[in-house]
């Protein structure tokens, strides 16, 4: 039971929220609301970072100097992305280390998504074009999100995301216009990854647990499956284009609904993978820990080092 | 040799040493010991790359049979690649990756310094640009190696086994032949042996300061200037190379 006064405190932010007014780090908030964006804005931020090991997979082997340098920025812009998240991430009380530890315990979630494996160079056009296509489409909402610390950060986060699609599209488009074994090798990535992108916006908010409160929170603005359709809607005819066909024999446009009809995803393999059991969950994680492990003494040492100079400072 | 053809050969020096540690570099990306780190070593990466890219597109132009960066990267085998031996000495843990940068960026500081007053503009100009990205290499791998060199015993020692691995690498550094005697005749090409007292003064100093010394008793390995490698070259290359060459004239 909530005391009077929560209950009260409560009001008044529901009232804030209502009203479009942004929540700032230092403003009463409710705790569950607290531990959502942690959980959420947490997800994201390992997102960013896990989501360096696929991409990173093709750097050393880029076709072309200019791709590998295209690549390495955006790997760097992902980086990047990681620390800005987990930074406003401290600022609901809870710091890196705790949920780097949480990550590599397994008990912190990231995008699913990056469980699947890198198979060949189109798959770095696919994850650019389907995978950051995605993230742009949840992180405009969530700019608008009502917390503002969050809401920044996306803004900022969308910029670069913009050019990460743009770069994926144009690796494809690229793969489409080249030889046989090329158009092939584009063909057979988007078969692989359509549909687990389309798995990024989560279940269909009926089974999804947490969306009425966060809907009512404004930390959500739109439900999974509208999120889901927008991108659809947005991305088949970027497909056709290019000449790529979409592995679903469903997809058709609705003329009367004014969006594409598309069939039905396999929420079995999505629970699956989030429990651990698609092709990469293990070796991603590996990698994570053994990247975390190595660098126990070099954090050490910086630490110890960064002691020293302070005492030299004090004893000055 | 004509001048042309030693211009030539100077940028694949240069360009292959950068294409060859950034490729090491990324090597590190979504493994480094912290995310900050990540960060860093990947932009020094595209730095040096970038690097290469400038440099190749030159000797393409100056070699003028319509060769491209691309040509020059991926199909070409060891035995034409000119890089340093250092650049393609494997990353071992983060301290070695450390010291191995510090050693290449500190005489390239030095080197891009010369060169920059090349009375070959477009050299001249290059020079002038790494110079600047060469500079923040340096700044980042020295402040690395005083925090490693003086943090805790492990680090301390994990950098002294860096300076064991990499030190008789760096004698390559200075080696002068045709290729380096006719651009310095030429006013093109910087005096490489030059500059090996100054850069040893102040890589003694910076080691110093971080409680390493230099071997007493190191022999020189070289041969980068022939193009005799190690052993790593062989498997960078191939990693490197294998999917461009597995779709010949295809474009990416
Ligand atoms: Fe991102
Ligand atoms: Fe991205």
């Amino acid at each position: 039971m909530l005391s009077t006064t929560e209950q009260e405190l409560e009001k008044k932010f529901q009232e804030r929220i209502d009203k479009g007014e942004s929540i700032e780090a230092k403003d009463w908030m409710p705790e569950r609301y607290r531990k959502q964006l942690i959980r959420m804005m947490g997800q994201h931020a390992h997102s960013e970072v896990v989501g360096m090991l696929p991409e990173g997979n093709w750097i050393t082997r880029a076709p072309s100097l200019r791709r590998k340098c295209v690549l390495l920025a955006k790997v760097q812009d992902e980086a990047g992305h990681g620390l800005y998240i987990y930074s406003g991430t401290e600022t609901l009380g809870i710091s890196r280390e705790q949920m780097l530890d949480e990550l590599l315990a397994g008990k912190a979630k990231y995008s699913s998504i990056f469980n699947y494996p890198t198979l060949s160079w189109a798959d770095i056009g696919a994850i650019g074009w389907l995978v950051d296509g995605a993230a742009i489409v949840n992180q405009t909402v969530l700019a608008k999100g009502s917390y503002g610390p969050y809401a920044r950060a996306m803004v900022r986060i969308c910029k670069e995301e913009n050019f990460h699609h743009k770069q994926g599209y144009e690796i494809l488009a690229t793969l489409m216009k080249g030889t046989p074994e090329q158009r092939a090798m584009a063909q057979d990535s988007i078969n692989r990854w359509w549909w687990p992108a389309l798995m990024m916006f989560g279940p269909s908010d009926k089974d999804s647990p947490n969306s009425a409160e966060l809907l009512r929170w404004k930390v959500k603005r739109y439900s999974n499956d509208e999120l889901r359709q927008r991108f659809i809607d947005r991305t088949v005819p970027q497909a056709e284009n290019i000449g790529l066909t979409l592995p679903d024999p469903d997809l058709k446009w609705n003329e009367e609904r004014q969006h594409y009809e598309f069939g039905t995803i396999n929420w079995n393999e999505f629970y699956e993978v989030i429990n651990g059991n698609g092709i990469c969950n293990k070796d991603r994680l590996k990698a994570r820990r053994k990247a975390h492990e190595e660098g126990a003494w070099v954090r050490e040492a910086a630490n110890a080092y960064a002691r020293k100079k302070s005492g030299e400072t004090i004893a000055a | 040799m004509t001048n042309q053809e030693a211009i030539f050969e100077y940028c694949l020096r240069i360009g292959d040493t950068s294409l060859i540690l950034g490729q090491r570099l990324a090597e590190w990306c979504g493994h480094g010991p912290i995310l900050e780190e990540d960060i860093a070593l990947t932009n020094i990466s595209l730095d040096l790359i970038g690097q290469t890219r400038g440099f190749y597109d030159y000797a393409c132009q100056v070699e003028n049979k319509g060769r491209t960066e691309d040509d020059l990267a991926f199909l070409r085998n060891d035995r034409d690649y000119r890089n340093l031996l250092m650049a393609e000495q494997p990353n071992g843990d983060f301290g070695q990756t450390i010291f191995r940068q510090f050693l290449i960026s500190s005489y390239y500081t030095l080197f891009f310094t010369a060169l920059s007053k090349s009375n070959d503009e477009t050299l001249a100009a290059l020079a002038q640009k790494s110079l600047k990205e060469v500079n923040y290499h340096l700044r980042h791998s020295t402040e690395w190696m005083l925090r490693l060199g003086n943090g805790t015993e492990e680090s301390a020692r994990r950098m002294r086994t860096a300076v064991e691995e990499l030190w008789m690498f760096t004698e390559d550094f200075f080696d002068m032949n045709d290729v380096d005697r006719i651009l310095l005749q030429a006013g093109i090409g910087i005096d490489n042996s030059a500059l090996r007292a100054d850069w040893l003064h102040f890589a003694q100093d910076k080691m110093k300061e971080a409680g390493l010394l230099i071997p007493e008793k190191s022999f020189a390995i070289r041969g980068s200037r022939e193009g005799k490698h190690t052993e790593h070259l062989g498997h960078i290359l191939a990693e490197m190379q294998s999917l461009h060459r597995a779709h010949p004239g295809a474009t990416w």
